[in-house]
């Protein structure tokens, strides 16, 4: 069944011209052409290990149990180095594709709740667990961007995306979902679909994204796509469905989609971080690399903002992890992002510096690095950023993100 | 515009099977509502006395486990909370077991409808090691008992369920002018509870409310907490002391009977009677439904001092509520439901399902469709919007289900055609019968029929 089989079907007994159901597809026109890609890293990923400061003078006494007592080779710039699970990402940091922001947070602090943590770093509308909004920031961005259509925005996989949800037009879907009907039954259900538009254009769009999945190997002469589907995936069960998600993601950012969220599940290290740190950020690593490979020239106007809803406790606890903490670390990636380097101030790991004496110290709303992404990508206005997407947002002096 | 046996059973009941006769009138489906639930001996819900007791235990052996990590005791101790968590995940996949049973076992079904709607208007989610799996206690012990009585009972029951304490952060309030609240520091009122009872439960978001009476009224609520392994337990010690204002009204005790005033005054509100009538319209006739007919319901709502069998009464009574013209798409869960009634299926052949079935073929699949069971998005919960529900993945979901649940659940498959004429009577649309005439065999057949507009819409 292809959606070639249902267009024509769809043709029975009215005029092309008069058929509506053509409308969405054919006339699909993206409002932009820088992408967006939000990650959302679900369990809270320990900053301090994955992008390690190790030229604070505290670091490695801090940290010895996790890291051991010397700085790996994978440095980035002069302070901070990467988690050797993260080194395939730095020749991204030597080209300019890559940036870290450290010491960020949402506003939320102290009750390090994941459910809270998560709902309001993706509604992004304050720090109060009382008051989330119901839709998540990109879709607000969504509900006021001009020439926006469904297929504009994508919420990829099992998880709900609360960033993406909300009454601005978006599209959802989980990869390997196909439609068991024989060409013969895809006919007729379009006939029993033809005269209600709301089932018609749905049924239609998943078609339509279901045939993009089955002929993304086999387009003539598209190396990178070939070459996405050759290279390594990231491994284990959650690496295969996180390799499908960014392998869809790829796909339609390759079409008229601008804006795509996801997220990774299982960072939440609280005993022996070592291995379950390891292979999940050689999952991130392998998938950011997928995209970039999948993406081809388009990775040059894409910016991919790794986020997650705090960081860590800045010590080890007695059973080689870490707990809920504060001030986490974000990372963008992409062609157009202002890379190379690491954004805001360092707070500093000394006891007084610390958040509570306990966590490090956030600097930075990690919102004003997503509004940042927002005002170069789309234009946005600083108004429309404060207000509307990020009500309450001081977003101070613009870090300039991205180029 | 008027009574029609057919679309009264889709719109206002769980949907036509060929084991139950049609209604004679509308009084009939109002009539099984108020009988109460048949199945309750049968096939029991848990209870929330077993979810608070088994908690209760839960958190003693998560807690001697702490204590003694590392020692026979301590791994004893583990292992038996593990244990208890996956038994009470099965007893939840019974839960629902139990509901299909009655989805597909009441005659009409509107009863079911109704605990639906409720215990959707009064949302929780389960939250904790074992709360999380207290759904369809709550809703047994705190809204079915009510669908057809009264709502301020219902609103009442609902702010002492433990679940509902727990999800909307009741238990973190504490006067600080309370007994507990000046002996420590940091201690605060928790607005939480108060917020949804204005915005959502009774007067609605556009209601004569400001925040001060959000204040107030969580002033008043404080002391509504629960003991572990007992549920609900007022506490004395954690009060605000009174008197609080809500609505202009003053209520001075500092005891359960003042908040049950507060809710009483606060159910009989005519922008209750407005809301509750609105939000019920939109879900059984049309999410933009006529003036006319929640003018009805709210004025009988209000005639009848907040009585919930009125308010539906009042809703099948009126003209506006029979457009023959099928609107609302079924919920997932109503989708699954009427397909299975459609089917043949029943009561003692959905008992039967083993819990693996009940994952497998109903649970997962719902989830897909963008209903994961008893986990609502938020205190709103689930949408009314028909385009919310009818996405690209989830139609496709839809379309799947419909095309390979059926055989694995029932051998005799019906003719399509019965099953076209069960659902649609002379009223199926010519593409439909013409689609089903030209599939490739009976398994396409009844697929397409329960994947048409015909049946998923209302």
């Amino acid at each position: 069944m292809d959606r070639r089989t249902f267009l024509t079907s769809g043709l029975i007994g009215c005029s092309a011209a008069a058929s509506p159901l053509l409308t969405p597809i054919t006339l699909a026109s993206a409002p932009w052409e820088g992408r967006l890609v939000v990650i959302i890293l679900r369990g809270a990923l320990d900053g301090l290990d994955a992008v390690r400061p190790w030229g604070d003078p505290d670091f490695a006494a801090m940290r010895e149990e996790l890291t051991g007592r010397d700085p790996e080779p994978h440095a980035i710039g002069n302070f901070f180095g990467l988690h050797p699970a993260l080194a395939p990402l730095a020749p991204l940091w030597q080209a300019g594709e890559l940036a870290v922001a450290h010491a960020v947070s949402t506003p939320y602090r102290d009750k390090r709740s994941h459910f809270d943590g998560q709902a309001l770093l993706e509604a992004g509308n304050g720090g109060d667990p009382f008051n989330i909004a119901r839709d998540g920031w990109l879709n607000r961005l969504l509900q006021i961007a001009p020439g926006v259509e469904t297929r504009t925005a994508f919420a990829v996989g099992r998880d709900r995306l609360h960033v993406l949800a909300g009454d601005g037009p978006h599209a959802t879907w989980t990869p390997n979902t196909a439609l068991n009907l024989s060409p013969q039954g895809a006919q007729l259900l379009e006939l029993i679909y033809h005269d209600d538009p709301l089932f018609r254009d749905a049924a239609l769009q998943a078609m339509d994204i279901i045939e993009g999945i089955e002929t993304a190997g086999a387009m003539e002469g598209d190396a990178d796509i070939e070459e996405m589907g050759m290279m390594a995936s990231p491994g284990g069960a959650s690496g295969r469905v996180t390799g499908e998600v960014a392998r869809f993601v790829v796909e339609q950012l390759r079409r008229d989609t601008r804006i795509a969220a996801f997220s990774i599940n299982g960072w939440d290290t609280h005993a022996a971080q070592g291995r379950q740190i390891t292979r999940k950020l050689d999952e991130l690593a392998q998938t950011l690399l997928l995209m970039k490979a999948g993406l081809g020239a388009a990775w040059g106007q894409t910016a991919v903002l790794v986020m997650t809803e705090f960081g860590r406790t800045a010590r080890v606890n007695g059973t080689k992890g870490t707990d809920h903490g504060t001030g986490g670390v974000m990372l963008a990636a992409g062609g157009a992002v202002r890379g190379g380097q690491a954004y805001g101030r360092w707070p500093g790991l000394g006891d007084a510096e610390l958040y509570n004496r306990r966590d490090l110290m956030p600097v930075r709303d990690i919102r004003a690095y997503a509004g940042s992404a927002m005002r170069t990508l789309f234009g946005t206005s600083l108004a429309e950023i404060e207000r509307t997407i990020f009500p309450g947002l001081d977003m101070g002096e613009d870090p300039r993100l991205l180029l | 515009m008027a009574f029609d046996p057919l679309t009264a059973v889709h719109r206002f009941g769980m949907g036509p099977s060929p084991l139950h006769a049609l209604p004679r009138r509308a009084t009939d489906l109002l009539e099984e509502a108020a009988a109460g639930d048949p199945f309750a001996d049968t096939h029991p819900f848990t209870t929330t006395a077993d979810i608070v007791s088994t908690e209760g235990t839960f958190r003693d052996a998560r807690g001697i486990a702490a204590k003694n990590a590392g020692t026979v005791t301590g791994d004893a101790a583990k292992e038996l909370s593990r244990e208890m968590i996956r038994d009470m995940r099965d007893q939840s996949f019974g839960d629902f077991r139990a509901l299909i049973v009655r989805h597909v076992g009441q005659p009409l079904g509107l009863g079911e409808r109704l605990v639906t709607f409720w215990t959707d208007h009064f949302t929780v989610v389960g939250m904790g090691g074992i709360g999380q799996y207290g759904g369809a206690a709550y809703s047994a012990d705190a809204i079915r008992p009510y669908i057809a009585g009264s709502f301020a009972e219902m609103a009442k029951a609902v702010i002492r369920a433990p679940l509902m304490l727990v999800y909307l952060d009741q238990i973190l309030s504490t006067g600080p002018n309370s007994v507990t609240g000046k002996r420590r520091a940091g201690r605060g009122i928790n607005e939480n509870l108060a917020r949804e009872l204005l915005e959502l439960h009774t007067l609605g978001v556009g209601g004569p409310y400001d925040q001060r009476d959000v204040r107030e009224l969580a002033a008043l609520l404080t002391g509504l907490s629960t003991q572990r392994g007992e549920g609900f337990r007022w506490r004395p010690g954690i009060v605000e002391p009174g008197p609080e204002t809500v609505l202009g009204r003053v209520y001075a005790g500092d005891d359960l009977s003042a908040i049950d005033a507060a809710i009483e005054d606060l159910a009989r509100h005519p922008s209750t009677a407005r809301h509750l009538a609105h939000k019920l319209a939109v879900h059984f006739v049309s999410d933009a439904p006529p003036e006319a007919l929640i003018r009805h319901m709210a004025a009988r709502y209000v005639a009848s001092d907040g009585d919930l069998g009125a308010l539906s009464a009042a809703m099948l009574e009126h003209p506006a509520a029979w457009d023959p013209a099928r609107v609302n798409v079924k919920w997932p869960v109503d989708y699954m439901s009427s397909a299975l009634r459609a089917l043949g299926l029943t009561p003692e052949r959905m008992a039967r399902t083993s819990l693996k079935d009940v994952r497998n073929l109903l649970l997962n699949p719902m989830g897909r469709m963008g209903q994961r069971w008893e986990r609502a998005p938020d205190p709103a919960g689930w949408e009314e919007a028909d385009f919310a529900w009818i996405t690209p993945q989830a139609v496709a979901e839809r379309v799947n289900w419909a095309m390979r649940a059926p055989v694995r659940l029932t051998q005799a498959l019906p003719d399509p055609r019965d099953l076209l004429g069960l659902i649609a009577g002379d009223t199926a649309p010519g593409e439909l019968s013409f689609a089903i005439s030209a599939a490739q065999d009976r398994r396409e057949g009844v697929g397409l029929v329960l994947a048409s507009p015909s049946f998923q819409r209302r």
